[in-house]
């Protein structure tokens, strides 16, 4: 067994038990912490199968970034777990036996594995001629996946506006700070002289 | 394969190294260390109260929407990286299209900016 | 080999880029200006208008675009008109219905523009890459506009039972398209089907095929990936009821047509099966699960399933007949539908929105108009002669008895005997029995929606000879 292997049992068994540990842990906090550690074994797969940058990113993006919109989504729910948790057991004989049917074909599959020829070839993992990983996505991304790229964006800009028209609201009766505003302001519209009789007031 | 091993080597010892220690302090902990518990011990805190509540507690989906635009200029920076390192041979076409890309994203930072998604009442 | 200009050149796809930045123009003039959704509403119409003229007249034959990702042919263009004109005739029933319930936003007609895009995207995908792209574009804005009634339990619920479970799809999509991709060696649609027909088509592509296809059944809501359907047509605002509906089935239907024909019709009798499958499921549960419906809104949800059977009949033969009454069927159930969302819209009293089955009671004696349209809509759908619906379905019973798929044509006329019962108990309900209280006029817009599709409906017989060879050179531009 060369250390390469070893390396892959050790990520894949661990990311299978955290996967495991996410949805049977009883405190949702320690789900997404087991979630994490998923990312992190698969970011080890990753890197594994030659794709580095794509593994540098999955632990920037999803362990920096969703882990933490998780975390929110968690504590933002505030929903009983335990309680929602309690029929898990009776769904389990189904959702059981609808796992074993995917194993079984799966491995059917497996038995009958049949990669095409050219396969092996579009899985190199880096480009020839010793570009790095990095170099040899920026080399085709912008240019042979322009129109991919820029639909990604547009993904990108749906989301942002999803997001706004989805949970922004502006508390009624809130005074903001109008920095213009503000700084416009003169003696002779911040200032009114009025004449105060005595013994009458404003 | 042995090339990439001997790459990411020091990534590997390091993680070795922290793990052991982190291992090491929770064993020792569990070895050493009296423990005594009853209920009263494992109970929260609270000025003599017994609990009254959940510790946890709603948070404003402000929060959310603050940490998903994070997320996607964050993705938007996740794509400028190979831009960086290829740029001068993927040439204008490169640039112009890292550039359309910008500005969808950048339309999007100004309607936010516009309905005040940045501030914070 | 491609020069690298071939990628980025993208002429083809000019209504698509125009779409996408009269989308962000008009983001930009909404967020800048005060109270603009009238004028928003009004602008993204005449954007999908443009559209529609420039894909009809952007050229002729087969183009491509962007290296190939993107095809643009008669059956193309053909779907993409339907699409902008449905989402364009649900923004203009949106109009009336988000003012009087106070959720007018400028976003709304901004999203359904992007979601068009998506859907233009999806309809030329000629790649798996593109096609996941089109389709994320599209769901994504889908999402959020089921949502836009925020305030209210039943759209957010909407919102988020649509986005989890069509995120749960599109994993099994992007399953199944890696698992093509791992054993063709391609994602392009014609690579494929080279790779397909130089040799036997291993077992693990079948298994990536069904993924793929349950992906894409999803999104056309075919049994058994239908749950969200209902659920989703009651919670969402009547409108965008109607916009789901309408266009992005429309789109979801070419993109099956062609993700099913172009790269893999060397293997039509391995995905023949699950798609008759698929559709007896379909026009079975339709039909049956129809008939005790309280709610208009959650019948029309199933009358939808049942339809998305009906059409898959005619994928399901293969045929370049097949794909001709596909074509046509989708057709006039854009029309019924939008026609009869139309009149749910204007099921509104004084004290608001009503939606269930029985608020119809007596409509004949008090507002006629309206019940007639209605009845017209209903008996369309059951498929009656000599209505449009009825042409739709012999379309595709014919197409089925020529790929010798006699069974499934039986079902499906079985089918539709079962489901013409709860059409036609509205009819009976609106013209026999005692009347309910009566609705709000209908608004001029609405008015001329139900009027000009019952028209179409009900004059189809007499011209049915212009779609019918539109349809027949979109089928004959897939083969």
């Amino acid at each position: 067994m060369t250390v390469a292997s070893l390396f892959f049992y050790l990520f894949s068994v661990v990311a299978c038990a955290a996967a495991v540990m996410v949805i049977s842990s009883r405190n949702p906090v320690h789900s997404v912490l087991f979630l994490i550690l998923v990312f992190f074994n698969a970011a080890g797969l990753f890197i594994l199968a030659g794709a580095e940058f794509l593994a540098l990113i999955l632990v920037v993006v999803y362990v920096g970034a969703v882990a933490v919109l998780f975390l929110f989504v968690v504590m933002m729910l505030d929903v009983d777990f335990t309680e929602l948790r309690r029929g898990m057991l009776s769904y389990l004989p189904i959702g059981g036996a609808i796992g074993l049917i995917l194993l079984v074909e799966l491995i059917l599959v497996l038995g009958t594995w049949n990669f095409s020829s050219e396969a092996g070839k579009i899985a190199e993992p880096i480009a020839p001629g010793g570009v790095t990983n990095t170099e040899a996505l920026g080399l085709i991304l912008y240019t042979k996946y322009f129109f991919y790229f820029q639909v990604a964006g547009l993904v990108l800009l749906v989301a942002m506006i999803g997001a706004i028209v989805l949970t922004l609201r502006h508390k009624a009766g809130v005074k903001r700070q109008n920095i213009a505003d503000q700084v416009a302001r003169n003696p002779a519209t911040a200032i009114e002289v009025r004449q105060v009789k005595p013994g009458q007031g404003i | 394969m042995p090339e990439l091993f001997r790459d990411y080597l020091p990534v590997v010892i390091f993680m070795a190294v922290a793990g052991a220690i982190a291992l090491a302090l929770m064993a020792s902990a569990i070895i050493i260390a009296v423990r005594k518990p009853d209920p009263e011990k494992l109970s929260a805190y609270e000025c003599g109260f017994k609990a009254f509540d959940d510790a946890r507690m709603k948070f404003d989906v402000r929060f959310y929407l603050v940490s998903i635009l994070f997320i996607i200029f964050d993705l938007e920076v996740a794509f400028l990286f190979p831009w960086a390192v290829s740029l001068g041979e993927i040439g204008i076409y490169g640039f112009w299209s890292m550039m359309i890309f910008l500005v969808v994203l950048t339309i999007g930072f100004i309607y936010e900016w516009r309905k005040g998604a940045l501030e914070w009442d | 080999m491609m020069s690298l200009l071939d990628h980025i050149q993208g002429t083809a796809a000019l209504p698509e880029i125009f779409l996408v930045v009269a989308a962000m123009a008009l983001l930009m003039f909404g967020v800048f200006r005060e109270k603009s959704a009238d004028i928003v509403n009004i602008a993204a119409i005449v954007v999908l208008g443009i559209a529609v003229a420039m894909v009809i007249w952007g050229g002729e034959g087969r183009q491509e675009a962007f290296g190939g990702s993107l095809v643009i042919d008669t059956f193309a263009r053909f779907m993409k008109v339907l699409t902008l004109f449905g989402s364009a005739v649900a923004i203009v029933l949106s109009v009336n219905f988000m003012k009087t319930e106070k959720i007018e936003r400028f976003e709304y007609p901004i999203l359904v523009l992007l979601a068009t895009a998506g859907m233009m995207i999806m309809i030329s995908a000629n790649d798996l890459v593109a096609l996941y792209m089109g389709l994320e574009l599209q769901s994504l804005a889908l999402y959020v506009v089921a949502a836009i009634d925020r305030d209210k339990a039943k759209s957010s619920e909407a919102g988020l039972k649509y986005f989890v479970l069509g995120a749960l799809s599109s994993g099994m999509l992007l399953y199944g398209a890696s698992l093509i991709y791992g054993f063709t060696g391609h994602v392009a649609f014609p690579e494929i089907a080279r790779a397909l027909a130089a040799g036997e088509p291993g077992l693990g592509l079948i298994f990536g095929l069904v993924f793929l296809i349950a992906g894409l059944a999803f999104k056309v809501s075919a049994v058994p990936f239908h749950m969200w359907t209902p659920d989703v047509y009651e919670g969402a605002p009547t409108p965008v009821a109607a916009f789901f509906a309408a266009a992005p089935k429309i789109a979801a239907m070419a993109l099956f047509v062609r993700a099913m024909l172009a790269p893999f019709s060397g293997v039509l009798p391995d995905w023949q099966q699950i798609l008759v499958f698929i559709s007896i499921a379909s026009m079975v549960l339709g039909a049956f699960a129809a008939i005790g419906q309280t709610n208009i809104k959650r019948l029309v949800a199933y009358s939808s399933i049942g339809h998305m059977g009906y059409a898959l009949i005619g994928l399901a033969a293969g045929s370049p007949e097949g794909v001709r009454s596909v074509v046509i069927y989708m057709t006039i159930y854009l029309i019924m539908t939008l026609g009869t969302f139309a009149c749910i819209l204007a099921m509104r009293r004084k004290d608001g929105q009503v939606e269930t089955i029985s608020d119809l009671a007596g409509l004949a004696r008090t507002n006629g108009l309206h019940a007639f349209f209605l009845a017209v809509f209903m008996f369309s759908l059951a498929g009656i002669p000599p209505l449009a619906g009825f042409f739709a379905k012999y379309f595709i019973f014919m197409a089925a008895i020529k790929a010798n798929l006699v069974t499934l044509a039986v079902i499906g006329v079985l089918a539709s005997v079962v489901g013409a019962v709860y059409y036609i108990r509205i009819v009976k309900l609106m013209y026999f029995d005692e009347p309910a209280e009566r609705f709000e006029p209908m608004v001029t817009e609405v008015k001329a929606v139900v009027v000009l599709a019952g028209l179409f409906v009900l004059l189809f017989a007499l011209f049915p000879q212009p779609l019918n060879s539109l349809a027949e050179a979109a089928a004959a531009s897939l083969f």
